[in-house]
């Protein structure tokens, strides 16, 4: 049957197959409930996933520059005459930092690059979940920056030799996962801000960095911050996560953890929770609220 | 035909002028138009001084807070003037990225009649004069509550102005190579300044001697024109507490000023022609409209 006018419709230039056609007397099949759910996630994490494979720019751009900020700080320790284990800290820091800019550009700032490519909108007219999107993102994400991290760490502690003293395998398991779910959840939280924000969206983010940097302790313990400031710097995941890992693996962790890594996997198990469902609630909440202010669409460059 | 009382203009330098300050304005716009002045200022600030405060907390670790040491005031001010590296070459190389990839204008500057480099290092101004807020912020701050080792009396101003000028505009022809490699290039182009940059803050010994680093990487440091140009500003400032390092110790105030003017003469030559070059590429591969989506 003839759709379009159009000779470059795809109707008229693409052969029709009958593997596309509805097979149920003009009824498609569509998932929906928990299989569309789970087909977003698939979906969504797919490009981030299989991206990496087809370019692998990243390896110089996503983890040789990264290790020139490491091996600066490393120097700064060794001209200061540090200890060799904050070389260390340092190193792993250095990883990490990999996950907080992952967070904070491939994840707060993305419904905001989506806004910008006229994306948004088509997201949110699907029957799919936003909140399976953005779990699909976290997902890709977090495979895709975990190589990069492991990379790091791998180079970082040949160049520097960083001698590692891990006291608990399961812990450690423990406290990454749990940083990462922590971290996400935050991640997935704030991108719902980013459905409201235009052009200031780039310059928050980017502010976002160093700040983070200092008050997460990537270089140093947090301990050396008062107990207070160290507290509130806790609510961003990774500071709890890096401080129970510096504990876990350094031998001179222990003495130089804020609190203990029981009471940071605790921590770290309510952050998880508390940063998911207000993310999902902020979602809602959000979409609804740019929708009704017309934000979705707009584009103020 | 009546002629018009349009007045154009052939003199090149005019058009380097015209092209410099409208850009100039531009950037100045593109960069502090999305927020209230307040929280413009306040944004502008945070960033680097947490970056200043990541290196105050780690030396602090270490040394129980012996801020009086020579190697603080090293430290510390060669990461406060190094905020020109970053701000200067990126915001030159980051204007292609902007007027191709967000505001797809880039096109249009290749049709006006302008010069295109003069526009480029224009719209850098912005960043240096925000850059310049940070650096003396900055270093107030190390004055006032960190010990650094300022004496108003000794600074040497004419070294430190002549030393800053001729870095400044050293810098603006880094950039312009970034903004020329910036037209060739597709992917990760956003990280190219911050990549020259973070290569640059590791082997120019901004934030460390460079007898720190093993002995087969040195020789990238000395070659480098930022290296010498902030070993001038330490000493311009902190004069007996720079020269105490070995790095350069051996040669004289003179000598190193002659040394960066070499460089920058050298490395401002590569630039203008590998920018020249790449303008080149990028026209005939039809790259100037390209919109990446990345």
């Amino acid at each position: 049957m003839r759709v379009s006018n159009n000779p470059y419709s795809p109707s008229q230039v693409l052969p029709h197959h009958d593997g596309i056609q509805p097979s149920d007397g003009g009824h498609l099949h569509k998932n929906s409930g928990w299989r569309l759910y789970l087909q977003t996630v698939i979906a969504r994490s797919y490009p981030r996933v299989v991206g990496q494979m087809r370019d692998v720019s990243w390896m110089f751009f996503d983890t040789l520059l990264p290790l020139l900020s490491v091996c600066t700080y490393v120097f700064v320790y060794r001209a200061i005459h540090a200890p060799e284990d904050y070389i260390g800290f340092v190193v792993v820091g250095g990883a990490m930092i990999a996950f907080w800019m992952n967070v904070l550009w491939g994840m707060s700032s993305q419904l905001y690059w989506e806004k910008e490519q006229g994306n948004l909108a088509l997201y949110i007219m699907s029957p799919s979940s936003l909140m399976a999107m953005l779990l699909g993102m976290a997902l890709g994400g977090l495979f895709s920056t975990s190589l990069r991290a492991l990379m790091i760490i791998v180079l970082g502690s040949l160049f520097f030799n960083v001698q590692y003293a891990i006291a608990s395998f399961s812990q450690l398991f423990a406290v990454f996962i749990l940083a990462m779910v922590a971290l996400y959840g935050l991640g997935m939280m704030t991108s719902s801000l980013y459905l409201l924000l235009s052009r200031e969206a780039w310059h928050i983010s980017n502010l976002a960095q160093e700040p983070v940097y200092l008050f997460s302790g990537f270089y140093f313990p947090i301990k050396n911050f008062s107990f207070w400031i160290s507290a509130v710097a806790s609510l961003i995941p990774l500071t709890m996560g890096l401080d129970a890992m510096r504990q876990l693996v350094f031998k001179t962790g222990p003495t130089l953890g804020f609190v203990s890594v029981p009471i940071e996997i605790i921590v770290l198990c309510v952050l998880s929770v508390v940063f998911l469902i207000a993310a999902r609630f902020m979602l809602a909440y959000m979409e609804k609220l740019a929708i009704r202010e017309g934000r979705l669409t707009e584009n103020r460059r | 035909m009546q002629s018009t009382d349009l007045q154009t203009t052939q003199n090149p330098l005019s058009i380097y002028s015209r092209s410099f300050r409208v850009a100039a304005w531009l950037g100045w716009q593109i960069e502090s138009n999305w927020t209230d002045p307040f929280l413009f200022a306040v944004y502008s600030i945070i960033k680097p001084l947490a970056g200043a405060g990541i290196l105050v907390v780690m030396y602090s670790v270490i040394t129980n807070g012996n801020f009086a040491s020579p190697i603080f005031s090293y430290i510390y001010l060669g990461n406060a003037f190094y905020v020109y590296v970053g701000a200067i070459m990126s915001g030159i190389s980051w204007a292609v990225i902007d007027d191709r990839e967000h505001y797809k204008t880039l096109k249009y500057m290749y049709v006006a009649p302008i010069n295109v480099p003069a526009y480029l290092i224009g719209r850098g101004v912005a960043r240096f004069l925000v850059a310049s807020i940070t650096v003396i912020i900055t270093i107030i701050i190390g004055f006032l509550f960190l010990h650094v080792n300022i004496n108003l009396a000794s600074i040497n101003w004419l070294l430190f102005l002549v030393s800053l000028l001729i870095g400044v505009i050293m810098l603006a022809l880094l950039g312009l190579s970034l903004a020329g490699i910036s037209l060739l290039i597709v992917n990760n182009v956003w990280f190219i300044g911050d990549a020259v940059a973070g290569a640059l803050f590791l082997f120019s010994g901004a934030i460390f001697p460079l007898e720190v680093l093993p002995a087969w990487l040195r020789p990238i440091g000395f070659a480098m024109p930022v290296t010498y140009w902030l070993e001038l500003l330490r000493r311009s400032l902190v004069g007996h507490i720079a020269e105490a390092f070995p790095t350069l110790q051996s040669l004289s105030n003179l000598q190193l000023i002659g040394i960066l003017l070499g460089l920058t003469v050298i490395f401002g030559t590569i630039s203008f022609f590998l920018f020249r070059y790449c303008e080149h590429v990028a026209q005939e591969r039809g790259l100037l409209d390209m919109v990446t989506n990345y």
